[in-house]
């Protein structure tokens, strides 16, 4: 294995961290609106991410820096080329940081709550369109001799990426759905249990008919593996929250965004980015990669740092490891 | 073309707005995280309230002011390439490592403890929490430094190779890029002009307090250390720029000579203090300058030869082909005096301050002042200033806190519009450097689109600093007297409200 496969892994490494952790971030932002009774209620949700929602948004800069350092082609033409999709993006992680840290600083009922409305569509729209850009990438767009994207806004909008974000705007509402059962106590607890069944359901579904598409149109055996699992840890997670066993049900939701992601890098790989056009042109591990010095370099520095990470970041959930209910909620601030 | 809406041009404008917007919040961001680490350290040693009490007031200014510098962040992390797609491809070999290091060190640790400290004061025992900001402090720093080093080498590219067969720029020594001396010079003279705005922002809002003679013991306390920041900050600012500007005369002559206007090279080259120029024939028509000056800034010798715009021009002319390489003179030669001029001034106003509020030295015994008073402004020994003078002093100080925010802006204004027609000096062009795929109407949808969300977000932001400012510190509660004694908080009640809710 070459260093730019190895770089190629921990790029896939990168997203399912992102996606694990923003991706009950998003659905817990999502479930403000389905899942809340009461402006209460949304400030428990809200709480649950509170003291973690920006570590976990870190996960995204790195897999973006990372790709610039050991990808600098990939970097290039998927940020340049997913131009508009990746604008929107940013001024929805914009709005909603601000949100959060600033929802609470009046009293205003009307500042609250339009700082809410933010917190949902801000949740919504990049959870929806992670999976469409993914969705192309792994679909393959019009790249061209020279490594430049070439399509339009709208030739990203095709039926299998918009399947694909579906697929991770449900699952991560899903997953977040999970995570509140794990993190909340009382009434609402009880609710998000049952929400978590019904999103779970639909989820499958979702899940089920855009991996089995990507299977059939260029999956090979590794693939499959992969989705047999994503898929038997979904149905796991269902059946884990059902019976109430909230912990296992989110640490399978977590395999299932693992192991699609591990999916369509398997599927992708050795491309990074297959051009739509010409085979020749796609972009790969080796045409796309820095030197092998960078790499090395990288490679040191991600070897030490990501554990240590992990360490600080997993002691951080077990700080805030208390559930919290309505009566944690101060009322005045 | 229409040459205004070319793609260099917009991207150009979108990079300077988006960059000179979040470098607003950056330097606050890097000084109150320290300055607010420092109070609860005093704090916790001293268990005196008025610093618990001054380390949540200042912590609340730094909590509002850090989530604006972390969402625009997001946006440079990505422009790249959004904007400058083969810059990203020419350069990501080097550039890339720094982003990547600073996103994998610094950010993580900057937002995970944050997170810990904003939640924690009912969560971790005092000294872990204190350990908390420490963390962020630390992050903000070494944040700083890694950026800065990929920026010192597009000022001063060392360390690589020009690759034929990639068309690319590879990295050879990584080690020479983390620590030349461009990297360590921007690096100090960048934090140094940080703890110089944080210090004026702690002056300018304590002065609004005692003014008005309200939270006296906090602010008084907090004017000290906003005094002593500033002049040290404004103090070390100026001799790690008079460093700067020795490393820049050798590694870009052109933009030090387009700073003074210099037009033609000379021996003993003088300091201009005013100039207008005439850019079509290479000249000053008028110009007021100190004789000698700009040599010993560029060499440390009255009688050093300092090469001027028109001999760099040709030199560059024969070493990198036909072509104009002289960058935009008014905005380099204004921008670097408006750095320097608010920076200065801001420090000035620290100086005058520290003296004139000063406890004991030089001063009768029958003008000190207790905790609970405002301090007086003390010229002589025994000579207060009269009242007229006094609130004026108070007026200015408040505000000197804009003036360095307006320091840095043009500091960056002027380096990197110094640095054209080069992104990467002598290597890449400005030009070579943008997104060939991307189209005029998506880089002006996203311009618009920034500048609009960041001027409303500006304005919320601003209005936010004013009321938390306006309250002044918040009472102390039981709970933040009584901080827990384990990790994950107490047991003593289940159902007891969190300390800090959003």
């Amino acid at each position: 294995m070459e260093l730019h496969d190895v770089w190629f892994v921990l790029i896939a490494v990168l997203w399912t961290g992102y996606f694990f952790l923003e991706g009950f971030d998003f659905g817990v932002g999502i479930l403000t609106k389905l899942l809340a009774r009461d402006r209460k209620e949304k400030r428990v949700l809200i709480n649950t991410i509170g003291p973690v929602w920006d570590g976990n948004e870190v996960w995204l800069l790195t897999a973006g820096g990372a790709t610039f350092a050991a990808f600098p082609e990939w970097y290039a033409t998927l940020f340049s080329g997913f131009y508009l999709p990746l604008l929107i993006i940013l001024v929805c992680l914009i709005v909603r940081g601000v949100a959060f840290e600033y929802r609470a600083k009046r009293p205003e009922e009307k500042w609250q709550r339009n700082w809410e409305e933010a917190i949902f569509w801000t949740s919504l729209i990049p959870a929806f369109l992670w999976g469409v850009a993914f969705g192309n990438i792994v679909r393959g767009v019009k790249i061209d001799a020279h490594k430049e994207y070439v399509g339009t806004f709208w030739d990203l909008l095709n039926g299998y990426s918009i399947l694909g974000g579906l697929v991770t705007l449900f699952l991560f509402t899903f997953h977040g759905s999970v995570f509140t059962s794990l993190k909340t106590v009382g009434e609402i607890r009880e609710r998000s249990r049952a929400l978590a069944l019904k999103l779970g359901l639909v989820t499958a579904v979702l899940a089920l008919s855009f991996l089995i598409w990507t299977q059939v149109s260029r999956g090979d055996t590794k693939s499959l593996v992969a989705m047999v699992i994503a898929v038997v840890a979904l149905v796991g997670a269902i059946g884990a929250i059902k019976i109430g066993r909230e912990g296992w049900s989110f640490a399978l939701s977590g395999i299932t965004i693992a192991a699609a992601v591990a999916m369509l890098f398997l599927t992708l790989f050795p491309n990074v980015m297959p051009s739509s056009l010409h085979e020749e042109w796609n972009l790969t591990v080796s045409n796309a990669s820095s030197s092998p010095y960078t790499l090395k370099i990288m490679t040191w520095c991600a070897g030490i740092a990501t554990p240590v990470v992990l360490l600080y970041q997993g002691w951080t959930y077990w700080v805030f490891r208390k559930r919290i209910g309505t009566q944690h909620i101060a009322d005045a601030h | 073309m229409n040459l205004a809406l070319a793609p260099e041009t917009l991207a150009r404008w979108q990079f300077g707005i988006t960059t000179v917007y979040h470098f607003l919040f950056v330097p606050l961001t890097i000084s109150l995280a320290a300055l607010t680490a420092g109070l609860q350290t005093a704090w916790v040693r001293t268990e005196n309230q008025k610093y618990l009490k001054a380390t949540k007031f200042w912590g609340k200014l730094f909590l509002i002011n850090i989530a604006m510098g972390v969402v625009t962040g997001i946006v440079q992390e990505f422009q790249f390439g959004m904007n400058w797609s083969d810059y990203s491809r020419f350069v990501g070999d080097i550039f890339g490592a720094p982003l990547a290091f600073e996103a994998l060190i610094a950010f993580f640790f900057e937002s995970t403890f944050i997170g810990l400290w904003i939640f924690g004061w009912d969560k971790l025992p005092k000294k872990i929490h204190l350990a908390c900001i420490w963390m962020v402090s630390i992050g903000t720093m070494l944040s700083a430094y890694f950026i800065l080093a990929a920026n010192s080498w597009m000022q001063h590219p060392v360390g690589y190779k020009y690759n034929k067969a990639t068309g690319r720029a590879e990295l050879t020594d990584f080690w020479h890029v983390l620590t030349q001396d461009t990297t360590l010079v921007v690096v100090f003279h960048t934090l140094t002009a940080a703890f110089l705005t944080g210090g004026a922002f702690m002056v300018g809002v304590s002065a609004i307090h005692l003014r008005r003679k309200k939270h006296i013991p906090v602010m008084r306390t907090s004017l000290r250390l906003g005094l002593v920041t500033l002049v040290v900050g404004g103090l070390l600012t100026a001799v790690s720029g008079d460093q700067l500007g020795k490393v820049m005369f050798k590694q870009q002559p052109m933009k030090m000579a387009a700073a003074e206007a210099l037009w033609d090279g000379e021996k003993s080259a003088p300091f201009s203090i005013f100039a207008y120029g005439d850019v079509a024939k290479g000249h000053n028509s008028v110009e007021i300058s100190v004789p000698g000056l700009l040599s010993f800034l560029a060499d440390n010798n009255f009688s050093s030869y300092v090469p001027g715009i028109n001999d760099v021009n040709k030199q560059e002319q024969q070493k990198y082909g036909p072509g104009d390489y002289r960058p935009n003179i008014p905005v380099t030669f204004w921008g670097f005096r408006w750095m320097i001029g608010f920076g200065m001034t801001s420090f000035a106003i620290g100086a005058v301050g520290l003296w004139l509020t000063r406890k004991k030295f030089l001063l009768a015994p029958g003008l000190r002042t207790g905790d609970d008073e405002v301090p007086h402004l003390v010229l002589f020994r025994n000579k207060t200033l009269g009242s007229r003078l006094t609130g004026w002093y108070w007026f200015i100080a408040i505000w000197t806190l804009g003036f360095p925010l307006i320091a840095n802006s043009w500091g960056w204004i002027f380096t990197e519009m110094g640095r054209q027609p080069w992104v990467v000096y002598g290597v890449l062009r400005t030009k070579a450097a943008v997104s060939p795929g991307v189209s005029q109407g998506e880089v002006l949808t996203s311009m618009i689109v920034f500048t609009l969300l960041y001027a409303v977000l500006a304005v919320i932001e601003v209005r936010l600093l004013a009321k938390y400012v306006k309250a002044g510190p918040p009472e102390l509660t039981e709970s933040d007297l009584n901080p827990p004694t384990k990790i994950g908080g107490d047991d003593r009640d289940p159902d007891r409200p969190m300390a800090f809710s959003y």
